[in-house]
């Protein structure tokens, strides 16, 4: 007799169909990789059992590259091209970069993003993030399939709350480069709030406390019934233990009274800090001893007490933001009924102490604040990988962490998103001409909260051409915004007035195109001598099989949504692909997949129909 | 697209359209939605799911965040109803509000620098907020008188400028 197999909608039938995803912390200091396996998200150890991978990467002269402990043990001895802390310039100008000077490395000022010129050549931010990536991707293949043939599903990566549109677009890149099909971008304190949630059932509203090595993040969460709602969050996206290093480093020199120093000796004593302040979190004094290449010798003992003194303004300079995530919240200090603390910088005893005496409570210190963030990832890249079990209804509702605005005249902004929507979020504006025959208009977009345009950070800048001549102020140009789930945006312009669809040309000041990011895949390939058609068949293949059993669940599920005659136009579609699947031009099967789209679109916003009805269903209008 | 984009925000949340609303009802309704709809239940499904996901899941986040607020509440009602509120054009305010709105000022000016201050002025605008959405109540929900309330809810507006000036004094404080 046949057994029959009864899987709810959603779950996989069967057991070797389940796709594995994972979520990576790319930290500042340390980056992280965990899945979930067996119905448990785990971290994904290093064959020495390391769970944690110093963000640290180092370019050799034959353009190899050494990632992790390696690294970092020659830190001091190549300082130049051995990049730390790269997140700190993801996204990022030369401009925007705290004391660069007392930064080791051969800047470059690019249009966009600062680079790094290293004895393997120029490298961007991007890259060097992509370097870490692709170290934990191989690190997660070889422990998730062995010696079998896998490809992963997809990743999900963290990153800070407080990270704005072009630091956010600078992750997403670095994991294309690194071969990762992003799922989704995820805030590190809603990660952690989704780790800790599901853990302890907790219900109610949660502060996340996040220092991480070089940000600080604060969100304020609601939990209720499986729905992690973001309420506000605020932070600093150049806070963390690195300043807290480069204090106690200051300390060090003053009192050694040292000569300026070398590249290789600012490393060597930056790391030594690191290692008393870490040091110092459990023993009441540290000593700061190196003999230095100049020939100079520190030998120094720094106590608990004076680190804490000389480093208590950092810790204050969380307070500010912390407040004003609460207000955004429109709640009050007795409304937090728990702390969650995640960093490994929230281990040092006046941080903690600082936190208890703000929210009036001692903080949750029962997670591991290195391996929250990963973990909390990886439960929701199983989830978005559509490996959905009974127990996992749960959903997240995030925010955008800054205004975004556009430039008007004088130099002003004027808000179209203000920060705290929940995302996806779309906002239109409408602007005028302000010439009599003005044909095209520029627009900036921008991102903060302050009044002046000079204070936010560019995002982008358009320009709409082709407005019919007309005089000033009749045009009406309405600018789209639209922010989707990753906290990624996109804008459109269009005049209104005459209904003439006029085109906009995108110029990004961050980030990559996707031909530089393809261009730059290519390179890295020419360089490993992998066939970059072979890898673009391969991600084809993967894409149109996804597409196929996507389609052909949805339509086992709906099928009485469409007619005879669209079923049939959908099932040739369906054919097609599935013939082209074994050719050998990605072109083809990716044609194929865009026929099937189209093909399904009727059919895609018919089954979203049914599925809100399903929600209200069974619901009268109320009255009161 | 079949989808039903022409239903109104009370129809998408199956709400009535009046004034006075349940905001647990309003709250669960909204989770019920995403939870349908939102990005995150479409990642691993085609394009056009996903695309179609996320128009929807925007419509649903706007909607929610017009009908929690009571003053876009209340614009949206009247809009529903087709009586323009002349935020923009209609400036004309009886002399009693307007030297009522100029002593706010002078207070909160006053009490620039003093936090407790400004929290205490916060706690007296969020009563006076309150008492205009009894009047909201009673003339868009009972006497449906639609002239009055546009007045209203410019005077709303009015109060609500105040409060983000307090938030922003209180913001500037704390940097």
């Amino acid at each position: 007799m046949a057994l029959l197999q009864i899987s709810e909608p959603g779950q996989s039938p069967e057991p070797h169909r389940h796709r594995l995803a994972v979520g990576i912390d790319l930290g500042t200091t340390n980056s992280l990789v965990a899945a979930v396996r067996n119905g448990i998200a785990v971290v994904l150890n290093d064959h020495d059992g390391h769970a944690l991978l110093p963000s640290i990467v180092r370019y050799l002269r034959d353009g190899q590259t050494v990632v992790g402990r390696e690294a970092e043990a020659e830190q001091a001895r190549d300082p130049r091209n051995t990049i730390v802390s790269v997140k700190r310039f993801m996204g990022r100008g030369l401009k925007d970069l705290t004391y660069p000077e007392n930064s080791p490395y051969d800047f470059l000022d690019s249009p966009g993003m600062v680079q790094i010129r290293t004895v393997a050549g120029v490298k961007s931010p991007v890259e060097v993030s992509a370097e870490i990536l692709k170290v934990l991707r191989a690190r997660a293949e070889e422990t998730l399939f062995g010696k079998a043939d896998g490809e992963l599903a997809g990743a999900v990566i963290t990153v800070p709350a407080y990270f704005d549109d072009a630091q956010r677009q600078a992750t997403k890149d670095a994991g294309k480069l690194a071969g990762l099909n992003v799922l989704r971008l995820l805030n590190e304190p809603t990660a952690a709030a989704i780790a800790y949630g599901l853990d302890n059932a907790a219900e109610g509203i949660y502060a996340v406390y996040d220092l991480g090595g070089g940000t600080f993040d604060i969100s304020i969460l609601k939990l209720s019934k499986g729905v992690f709602e973001v309420m506000a969050t605020n932070g600093d996206a150049a806070l963390g233990g690195d300043e807290f290093d480069q204090r106690l480093f200051c300390w060090v020199v003053e009192r050694a009274k040292l000569a300026p120093l070398s590249a290789e000796d600012t490393r060597l004593l930056l790391t030594k800090s690191r290692v008393a302040k870490e040091f110092l979190t459990a023993y009441p004094e540290a000593r700061i001893s190196a003999a230095l290449g100049s020939g100079e010798t520190v030998d120094v003992t720094v106590t608990q007490k004076e680190f804490q003194d000389m480093t208590r303004p950092l810790v204050a300079k969380t307070l500010g933001p912390s407040r004003k995530a609460l207000r955004d919240a429109r709640l009050e200090w007795n409304d937090v009924k728990g702390v969650v603390m995640v960093g490994g910088a929230t281990r040092m005893p006046h941080v903690q102490q600082m936190v208890a005496e703000l929210f009036g409570q001692t903080p949750l210190n029962n997670l591991d604040p290195d391996k929250v963030v990963a973990l909390g990832a990886a439960i929701q890249a199983n989830v978005l990988a559509g490996n959905k079990a009974a127990d996992d209804d749960w959903l997240l509702l995030d925010v955008i962490p800054l205004s975004l605005g556009i430039e008007t005249m004088g130099g002003l902004v004027e808000k179209v998103i203000p920060r705290n929507s929940t995302i996806p979020v779309a906002r239109a504006q409408e602007f005028t001409t302000y010439k009599d025959g003005q044909t095209a208009m520029s627009l900036h977009v921008v991102q903060g909260e302050r009044e002046l345009v000079s204070d936010c950070r560019s995002l982008a800048r358009f320009e709409l051409r082709g407005i019919p001549p007309m005089v000033a102020g009749a045009a009406r140009i309405r600018v789209t915004f639209q922010v989707d789930a990753d906290g990624l945006l996109s804008v459109a312009a269009r005049e209104a007035t005459t209904g003439v669809e006029a085109a906009i040309a995108v110029k990004p000041s961050y980030g990559l195109t996707d031909e530089q990011i393809t261009q730059m895949l290519k390179d890295s390939f020419d360089h490993a001598k992998e066939d970059v058609h072979l890898r673009a068949l391969k991600e084809q293949q993967v894409e149109g099989g996804r597409m196929l059993e996507a389609t052909e669940a949805a339509l086992r599920e709906d099928t009485d949504l469409l007619s005879a005659e669209e079923l049939a136009a959908v099932r040739a579609e369906l054919e097609a692909l599935r013939k082209t699947l074994s050719c050998t031009d990605h072109r083809t099967i990716k044609s194929a997949v865009e026929r099937v789209n189209r093909a399904t679109e009727t059919f895609a916003g018919r089954r979203m129909d049914r599925s809100i009805k399903r929600a209200l269903a069974g619901r009268k209008v109320e009255s009161f | 697209m079949p989808v039903n984009l022409s239903q109104n925000h009370f129809e998408l949340f199956g709400l009535p359209a009046r004034f006075a609303i349940d905001t647990a009802t309003l709250e669960a309704r909204y989770h019920e939605l995403q939870r349908e709809v939102h990005p995150d239940r479409f990642a691993a499904a085609s394009d056009a799911e996903r695309r179609v996901s996320m128009q929807l899941a925007t419509r649903v986040n706007e909607a929610y965040q017009t009908l929690k607020s009571p003053l876009r509440r209340a614009v949206y009602i009247l809009q529903l109803r087709g009586v323009d509120p002349e935020f923009e054009t209609n400036t004309a305010m009886p002399s009693e509000f307007l030297m009522e709105q100029m002593g706010w000022r002078e207070r909160i000016e006053a009490a620039s620098e003093k936090p407790e201050a400004l929290l205490r002025l916060q706690a007296g605008l969020r009563e006076e907020s309150r008492k205009i959405y009894e009047t909201l109540h009673d003339q868009l929900d009972e006497g449906l008188n639609d002239e009055a309330a546009s007045q209203t809810a410019r005077m709303l507006m009015f109060y609500e400028k105040l409060a983000d000036e307090i938030d922003d004094k209180l913001a500037e404080l704390e940097t």
